[in-house]
């Protein structure tokens, strides 16, 4: 090889080498879509669903099963609040729409936002967990002081696999970056859908 | 980009002297000087730190150090083996030796070279630097999961970031200036399939490092906007999520594993057939076994994360696939023993760690599969089991083909064979020590105790005091190490250029020590 030839196809393997480095970075940050598409898919990772209120009452009631719902709450260290399901567990058939309330209050002296995370274990089920209503939809902001319950409306697919008897539904608080009374940005809807 | 032509103006000169010379060079020679110097005082600052660790968990209870400095310590300890001792030990190696080895006058890319090192003094200097910060150094362990390195975690992990980020560049521009070198530097007549294994390991290492430190740069730079510019990628609360993290950094983390004991690998493969005076057995099968196992490093990574609450589904092919590695790592052990098997065998210095490589890294690589079984996972994860295994494949893996290296290939470099006595004194007093210091963590870690604390339950006391005493001794016999180079540096015996009576290969064929320019007219392979 002359130095002219070597240097040509050294220009090469430093060209094409680069380009795979810089979409190695790229995939990497592929990686966070990717990741969610495949949770999305799979159900693995206990991110329930949501529905409208005419699908869930448009599905056949499962009469002869009974699936058994247990509801847990934790609340972020940031957020002085206090948090708790107001029945610790249901039993249900599939396919039945059911509603239980969650209690919230602020300890504070001060108006604070919150935004609930729900997660469900086992996460296989989470696709058949499938919520009409729910806290965790919106933010939920609480005056000084001030409590409240907060419905949560779901149905369980008659599809889930016969081998789940059992499901918990656990909700993190966390506290939510202040917005301005009034002000509902479009990014804020785009972030609470990547939520749920 | 300049190439290694451009040496033909100066032709038939030395070395230039002063301190400049370390600086501009662009010799493949002085490069190789530079990374194996850093990566030797990083492995002693390490290991000052290593002895801080073992000091505190000399006896139950707190002593020497406050909770957070302890932990700032394993966590700077393990980044600072990791990306400023193993990694650029084994790219002084390669910058040595692969030129020597397919016949080659330097790398491909020289400039590219110097600034690839040059970084590296920096972003040790930055990493290190968060030690004397307000609210200490990094403390999350040198994995960094979110949210502990970023919701939670001291001002210093910015500097931190950085860090990594440099150290990522270093690592890719040293990549691609080996796979050029390897594709278009050989001598006429070197095909691929007979060049040493020390560089096909290398080659292939190199791709790793460009797939995948691009990635943890990724992470880290996620790290970064979550923590200062209001992204949620990790954070639940803003619909991030902390697992992910483990996701992009295993990604990284498990292929990672392997640019450390790859080139381990090669360097075996090198000083076994040498002082078995037989060619290595299994050629062929060794280049696709690395290649595999580079392969494999790919999907396996979740093996890392058998305790997020994974699905079964997920925890039995992690397994499964996981398994798949010991065949192409059983493979190359093996191999070596074939080598080995009727040869007519010596016991220098380098096969000594040779050797002590192939039976302590086997070790190392058989309690990875028993935690590759996941539910035997459940019970070792986090404790000093996983701290035992990885020490195994790191300080007798990686550390030990390094130290054998250096005196397997120490009197080309310096024209000076290394002191046998002193060498074996070396190698014995480490053998033991490392022993007494890490296998007695595989008896403390089933029994239960965790990883990453300053304090531990009575139960644990004896072995973590036989424990701490054979991390002295160690400790103690890798400055024994510093003497003996500085030593071999000044003065011994005169090399030959053979200077192994079984040695094969071009580097073997040139001069001791190996005159600064070589295979300036490219030798002819057969």
């Amino acid at each position: 090889m002359s130095a002219a030839e070597q240097a040509a196809a050294n220009r090469k393997v430093v060209k094409r080498l680069t380009i795979a480095a810089v979409a190695m970075f790229g995939f990497g940050f592929a990686l966070v879509p990717l990741y969610d598409v495949f949770c999305d898919i799979t159900g693995i990772n206990g991110k329930t669903g949501r529905i409208e209120l005419e699908a869930a009452l448009g599905q056949t009631v499962d009469e002869d099963r009974m699936v058994t719902v247990e509801f847990l709450a934790t609340v972020s260290s940031d957020l002085p609040w206090e948090f708790k399901p107001m029945v610790k567990k249901v039993k249900v058939h599939p396919g039945e729409v059911t509603e239980v309330h969650y209690y919230a209050m602020n300890k504070t002296g001060n108006q604070i936002a919150g935004q609930a995370v729900p997660s469900l274990a086992p996460g296989l089920a989470a696709k058949y967990f499938n919520k009409t209503e729910c806290f965790c939809f919106t933010r939920q902001s609480l005056g000084p002081g001030e409590g409240k319950q907060m419905p949560l409306r779901f149905v369980v697919d008659p599809a889930l696999p016969d081998e789940v008897h059992r499901v918990s539904l656990s909700y993190t608080f966390y506290q939510a970056e202040p917005v301005a009374a009034g002000k509902e940005d479009s990014s804020d809807s785009a972030q609470l859908d990547s939520i749920l | 980009m300049s190439t290694a032509t451009t040496h033909d103006e100066h032709h038939d000169h030395g070395a230039p002297s002063g301190l400049m010379r370390w600086i501009t060079t662009t010799n493949h020679k002085d490069i190789g000087t530079l990374y194996l110097w850093f990566a030797f005082i990083m492995l002693l600052i390490g290991g000052a730190m290593a002895m801080v660790i073992r000091a505190e968990l000399f006896q139950p209870g707190l002593q020497v150090v406050d909770p957070h400095f302890f932990n700032t310590m394993t966590t700077m300890h393990g980044l600072i083996m990791v990306f400023g001792a193993i990694m650029p030990g084994m790219v002084g190696l390669a910058n040595w030796q692969i030129p020597l080895m397919i016949g080659a006058p330097d790398m491909a890319l020289p400039r590219m070279n110097n600034w690839s090192f040059w970084i590296l003094p920096f972003a040790g200097t930055m990493l290190l630097s968060t030690l004397f910060m307000e609210g200490g150094g990094p403390a999350f362990g040198w994995t960094f999961y979110a949210p502990l390195s970023t919701t939670f975690a001291p001002a210093s992990t910015d500097f931190f970031i950085f860090a990594v980020h440099m150290l990522g560049f270093s690592s890719i521009m040293g990549s691609i200036n080996i796979i050029a070198t390897v594709l278009n530097m050989r001598a006429p007549g070197m095909t691929l399939m007979k060049m040493p294994l020390f560089v096909w390991t290398w080659f292939i290492t190199a791709f790793l490092l460009i797939a995948v430190m691009p990635v943890l740069a990724g992470a880290v730079t996620m790290m970064l906007t979550d923590r200062n510019f209001g992204t949620s990628f990790f954070s639940a609360a803003g619909g991030g999520d902390p697992v992910l993290f483990q996701h992009v950094f295993w990604f990284f983390g498990h292929p990672e594993v392997y640019i450390m004991i790859l080139p381990a690998f090669g360097v075996i493969s090198e000083i076994i057939p040498t002082f078995a005076r037989k060619k290595l057995f299994g050629y062929s099968s060794m280049v696709y076994a690395t290649a595999s196992i580079a392969f494999l490093s790919f999907i396996v990574y979740a093996h890392h994360m058998f305790t997020t609450g994974m699905p079964v589904a997920g925890e039995l092919y992690f397994m499964y696939a996981t398994i798949m590695i010991a065949v192409p790592t059983a493979v190359k052990v093996f191999n070596w023993t074939a080598t080995m098997w009727k040869g007519s065998m010596t016991f220098e210095t380098p096969m000594l760690w040779a050797i002590a490589f192939v039976f302590l890294f086997t070790i190392g690589g058989f309690t990875g599969l028993m935690m590759g079984i996941a539910p035997a996972d459940m019970q070792y994860h986090d404790t000093y089991f996983i701290v035992a295994h990885f020490h195994y494949v790191l300080v007798t893996g990686a550390l030990f083909a390094m130290i054998g290296a250096f005196y397997y290939w120490m009197p080309k470099w310096s024209g000076h064979m290394v002191s046998e006595r002193l060498g074996k004194i070396h190698f014995w007093w480490s053998v033991i020590s490392v022993n007494v210091l890490f296998f007695p963590q595989h008896f403390i870690g089933l029994a239960g105790m965790p990883r990453r604390i300053p304090d531990y339950s009575l139960q644990f006391a004896d072995w973590n005091m036989v424990s701490s005493l054979g991390g002295f001794a160690f400790g103690l016999a890798q400055v024994f190490f510093l003497f003996i180079i500085i030593k071999t540096i000044r003065g011994g015996k005169a090399a030959t250029s053979q200077v192994w009576e079984g040695a094969h290969g071009l580097e073997w064929t040139v001069p001791s020590p190996a005159p600064y320019h070589t295979f300036e007219t490219a030798p002819e392979v057969r």
